[in-house]
C-alpha cells in the first residue's frame, strides 16, 4: 500500500516536472524489447560458450580438475602449441588433405556434371543417383571404407588379389601414406557430389548462345570450355569450394572411425588431435587453444574462396 | 567472299521434319533475308548453314565446298545472335579479338583489326568496358564488330534487332545496310520483321512451315507475290484477301457482292473457278486520295460506310465493310472521316491479285 502510494506519487511528481511519458522512461524501447529474445538466445548458445572456451584456452583447465579453470596462465597454452611438433604435423596433414581432396573433388565433380548435363534422357534420375553418397552419415561412410580397406577381409585387397595385381595383403589402414589415401578416398567418394551439383546448376543456368558464338568464332570443344564455359562455372565451383573447405577443415568423423588418427598418430588431423587432447587427455584448456588456431585455418580458406568468388561473379554476374 | 548453296536441305527432329528439302542459291556478296512467321524453319536453316545444327538430308556448299560435316569453326562464317551472345567476362576489345586470338594471330594484328572494326562501328570509346556496362544497341554493335573482325566469307544474322526498341531498331537497320556496303560480303539475315527484310535485302526468301514460298527481290515479293501466303505476309497493313467465284467477267463474293474481273485475268481464269481476290490497301482508296494517277488505273468505284479510321498523320487507314469482311484502305492527303460516313472507294483493279483458292498459287503467270 505504502509502496504503491510512493510510486504513484513519484510518477505524479515527475509528470508534473517533465511533462508526459515518464512511465515509459524506465521501459525498454520497443525495438530493443522485440530483439531481446533473439539476443538472449544467441548469447546463451553462441556468445557465452564462445567466450568461455576462449577464456579456458588461457587456463590449464583439465576436466578431471574442475577448479583448474580459475588459474589464469596467459598465453602459455599458445606458446606451447607453437613449438609442438605433433600439432603442426596434424595441422599440415589437415591442409594437405584439404588441398588434395578439394582439387580431386573439383575435377571429378566437374567431370560428373559435364557428363550428366550431356545426358538427354534420365537426367533427373542420374542427378538423384549422383547425390546418393551425400545421403549417408559420414560415420557410416567411415565404417564402410574401413571395411573395404581392411587388409584381411577388405574388398579392395580381395579384388586386387583376385585380379592378380598383388599377392600380398596391402596394409591400407596401417601404413601412414596408404591410410591417408584411404581416408582421402572416403572423403572424395562422399562429397564429390557437392561439386557436381553446384557445377551442374551452373551449367544448366548458363545461356547457350555464348557457347555457340564460341564455336562459330573458331573454338575447338576444349577452347570453348576453357574460355567460355569455365568462366561461367567458376562462381559455382567457388561456392562448392568454400563449403567443402569448411567441411574438411573440421573433418573428424570419417578419420575417427577409419583410423582414429593412428596407428601411432600417422593419420592424426587437427580435430582428432583436439578431441583426443580435450577428452582422452582431459586437457581442455590446451584443446581449446588448438581449436582457436584451427578456426583461423577455416577463416583463411573461407576468406580466400570468397574473394575468388566475388571476382568470378563480378565478371559474369551482370549477365544473369 | 563466297556463294552459299542449299540443295534439298532437310532437318528433322526425331521423326518430325521442320525443314522440307529446300533449295537456295545465294550469290557472292548478296544480301539475302529469310523471313517468315515463327516456327517456319528460318532460324533452323540459318543454324544449319552455321553448323550449329546437324543436317538431316541434302547438302550445303559454301564457296563451292561441301560443308555438311564441317564444324562451325571450319566454315569461315561469322554469326550475330539475337541475344548478342557476348562473352560477359571479356571486355569489348577481348570479345572482338577473341576469334583472332583463337586463330593464333599476333597481338599487334589483333589490336589493329579490332581498332579498325571499332572505328567502323563507333565503338572506340567502349573498348575497355564489359558487356554488362553497355546498352542493348551498343552490345549489338559489339556483336557485329566481333563478326566483322574475322573477315569471314559469309555473315549470318539471326534476328539481330529483335531485342532492341523500335527507334534503335530503325537506326541499327541503317547501320547494317551501311556495314554491308562497306564490307561487301555475303549476308544471310533471318528476321520475322518484313520491314527489315524489305529494306535490307537484295533478295527475300519467304518461308512457311519448312518450305520456301517465294524467293525474289523486295519489289518482286511485294508487287508479284507468288502465293496467297506471301501476299498476306508482305506489306503493312496486310493485303485485303477474300474468297470469290469467277462468273462471266465478274467476281462474286459470298453474300452476293461483286467486282468486275480485273482485265489482266480475263483470259487466265475460267467461269466457276474458286479464287482468292487480293488488293493492297494502297490500291483501295477513297476516290481522289490514292497513289496511282488515273490514266493507268482500272478503277471501280463503290460507295461504302466507314466503320473505323486510324489517322497516322500523313495518311489515314480507313476500314470499311465489303462482302461481309473488313477491308483496309489507305487514304493519302487525309481528310476527316467519321465512322458511319459514306465514302466513295476506288478499287484499282489493275493492281489486283488472284490466287487459286485451293493451292494458294498466284494466277497471274
Amino acid at each position: 500500500m505504502n509502496e504503491a502510494g510512493t510510486v504513484v506519487e513519484t510518477a505524479e511528481t515527475r509528470g508534473g516536472n517533465a511533462s508526459t511519458g515518464t512511465l515509459k522512461a524506465w521501459r525498454l524501447p520497443a525495438p530493443v524489447l522485440l530483439l531481446l529474445p533473439a539476443f538472449v538466445v544467441l548469447a546463451a548458445v553462441v556468445v557465452v560458450p564462445l567466450l568461455l572456451s576462449l577464456y579456458s584456452s588461457f587456463t590449464p583447465f583439465r576436466l578431471t580438475r574442475p577448479d583448474s579453470i580459475w588459474t589464469f596462465i596467459g598465453f602459455r597454452n599458445y606458446e606451447r602449441l607453437f613449438t609442438d611438433w605433433e600439432f603442426w604435423v596434424a595441422f599440415g596433414r589437415t591442409v594437405l588433405l584439404l588441398t588434395v581432396a578439394l582439387n580431386l573433388e573439383m575435377v571429378l565433380g566437374l567431370g560428373l556434371a559435364l557428363l550428366v548435363e550431356k545426358a538427354t534422357r534420365g537426367q533427373r534420375i542420374l542427378r538423384t543417383i549422383m547425390m546418393f553418397p551425400m545421403m549417408f552419415s559420414p560415420v557410416l561412410v567411415g565404417f564402410q571404407f574401413k571395411f573395404m580397406f581392411n587388409d584381411n577381409v577388405g574388398l579392395i585387397n580381395n579384388a586386387l588379389q583376385a585380379l592378380g595385381l598383388t599377392d600380398r595383403a596391402i596394409p591400407w589402414l596401417i601404413d601412414g601414406t596408404l591410410a591417408f589415401i584411404a581416408i582421402l578416398t572416403a572423403e572424395v567418394w562422399s562429397s564429390t557430389a557437392v561439386f557436381a551439383i553446384f557445377i551442374l546448376a551452373g551449367l544448366m543456368a548458363m545461356p547457350r548462345e555464348p557457347v555457340e558464338a564460341a564455336r562459330v568464332d573458331g573454338c575447338t570443344p576444349w577452347q570453348t570450355f576453357r574460355y567460355v564455359t569455365w568462366p561461367y562455372l567458376m562462381p559455382f565451383a567457388f561456392i562448392a569450394m568454400t563449403i567443402r573447405s569448411l567441411d574438411i577443415a573440421r573433418a573428424y568423423d570419417i578419420v575417427k572411425i577409419m583410423t582414429d588418427g593412428g596407428p601411432a598418430k600417422r593419420t592424426e588431423i587437427l580435430w582428432t588431435l583436439i578431441a583426443r587432447t580435450g577428452y582422452s587427455d582431459a586437457r581442455m584448456g590446451l584443446a581449446n587453444a588448438m581449436a582457436y588456431v584451427a578456426i583461423l585455418l577455416s577463416i583463411v580458406f573461407t576468406a580466400l574462396f570468397f574473394r575468388q568468388l566475388a571476382k568470378a561473379r563480378a565478371q559474369v554476374a551482370a549477365e544473369w | 567472299m563466297a556463294t552459299v548453296s542449299l540443295h534439298s536441305l532437310v532437318k528433322r527432329y526425331g521423326n518430325i521434319p521442320v525443314v522440307h528439302g529446300i533449295d537456295l542459291e545465294v550469290a557472292d556478296r548478296e544480301f539475302i533475308a529469310l523471313v517468315g512467321p515463327s516456327g517456319c524453319g528460318k532460324s533452323t536453316t540459318l543454324r544449319m548453314i552455321a553448323g550449329l545444327e546437324d543436317i538431316s538430308g541434302g547438302e550445303i556448299r559454301i564457296g563451292g565446298n561441301l560443308v555438311n560435316d564441317l564444324p562451325p569453326r571450319s566454315r569461315n562464317i561469322s554469326m550475330v545472335f539475337q541475344s548478342y551472345a557476348l562473352y560477359p567476362h571479356m571486355t569489348v576489345a577481348e570479345n572482338m579479338g577473341f576469334s583472332l586470338k583463337i586463330a593464333g594471330k599476333p597481338q599487334t594484328e589483333i589490336a589493329a583489326r579490332v581498332a579498325e572494326a571499332a572505328k567502323t562501328l563507333d565503338l572506340e570509346a567502349l573498348l575497355h568496358r564489359r558487356p554488362s556496362q553497355l546498352s542493348g544497341g551498343q552490345r549489338q554493335r559489339v556483336a557485329m564488330g566481333r563478326a566483322i573482325v574475322r573477315n569471314p566469307e559469309v555473315f549470318l544474322f539471326d534476328e539481330p534487332l529483335s531485342n532492341l526498341d523500335a527507334k534503335l531498331r530503325t537506326q541499327m537497320r541503317i547501320e547494317i545496310k551501311k556495314l554491308h556496303a562497306k564490307v561487301n560480303s555475303t549476308v544471310i539475315y533471318v528476321t520475322h520483321d518484313q520491314v527489315e527484310a524489305m529494306t535490307l535485302a537484295d533478295r527475300i526468301v519467304i518461308m512457311r512451315d519448312g518450305h520456301i514460298e517465294q524467293v525474289g527481290t523486295p519489289e518482286d515479293v511485294f508487287r508479284r507475290p507468288a502465293t496467297r501466303f506471301v501476299a498476306g505476309f508482305i506489306g503493312s497493313p496486310p493485303m485485303n484477301l477474300q474468297e470469290a467465284t469467277v462468273e462471266d467477267g465478274k467476281l462474286v463474293f459470298a453474300g452476293g457482292a461483286t467486282l468486275p474481273l480485273p482485265r489482266q485475268f480475263h483470259d487466265k481464269v475460267e467461269a466457276g473457278r474458286k479464287v482468292v481476290f487480293g488488293l493492297r490497301p494502297d490500291d483501295l482508296y477513297p476516290t481522289g486520295h490514292g497513289i496511282h494517277s488515273g490514266e493507268q488505273a482500272e478503277v471501280h468505284e463503290v460507295e461504302k460506310a466507314v466503320t473505323l479510321t486510324e489517322p497516322l498523320g500523313n495518311e489515314t487507314l480507313v476500314f470499311t465493310e465489303f462482302a461481309g469482311h473488313e477491308w483496309i484502305s489507305r487514304m493519302l492527303n487525309p481528310k476527316l472521316l467519321k465512322p458511319g460516313e459514306k465514302v466513295k472507294l476506288s478499287f484499282d483493279l489493275s493492281q489486283a491479285h488472284l490466287f487459286d483458292a485451293g493451292t494458294g498459287m498466284s494466277l497471274r503467270a
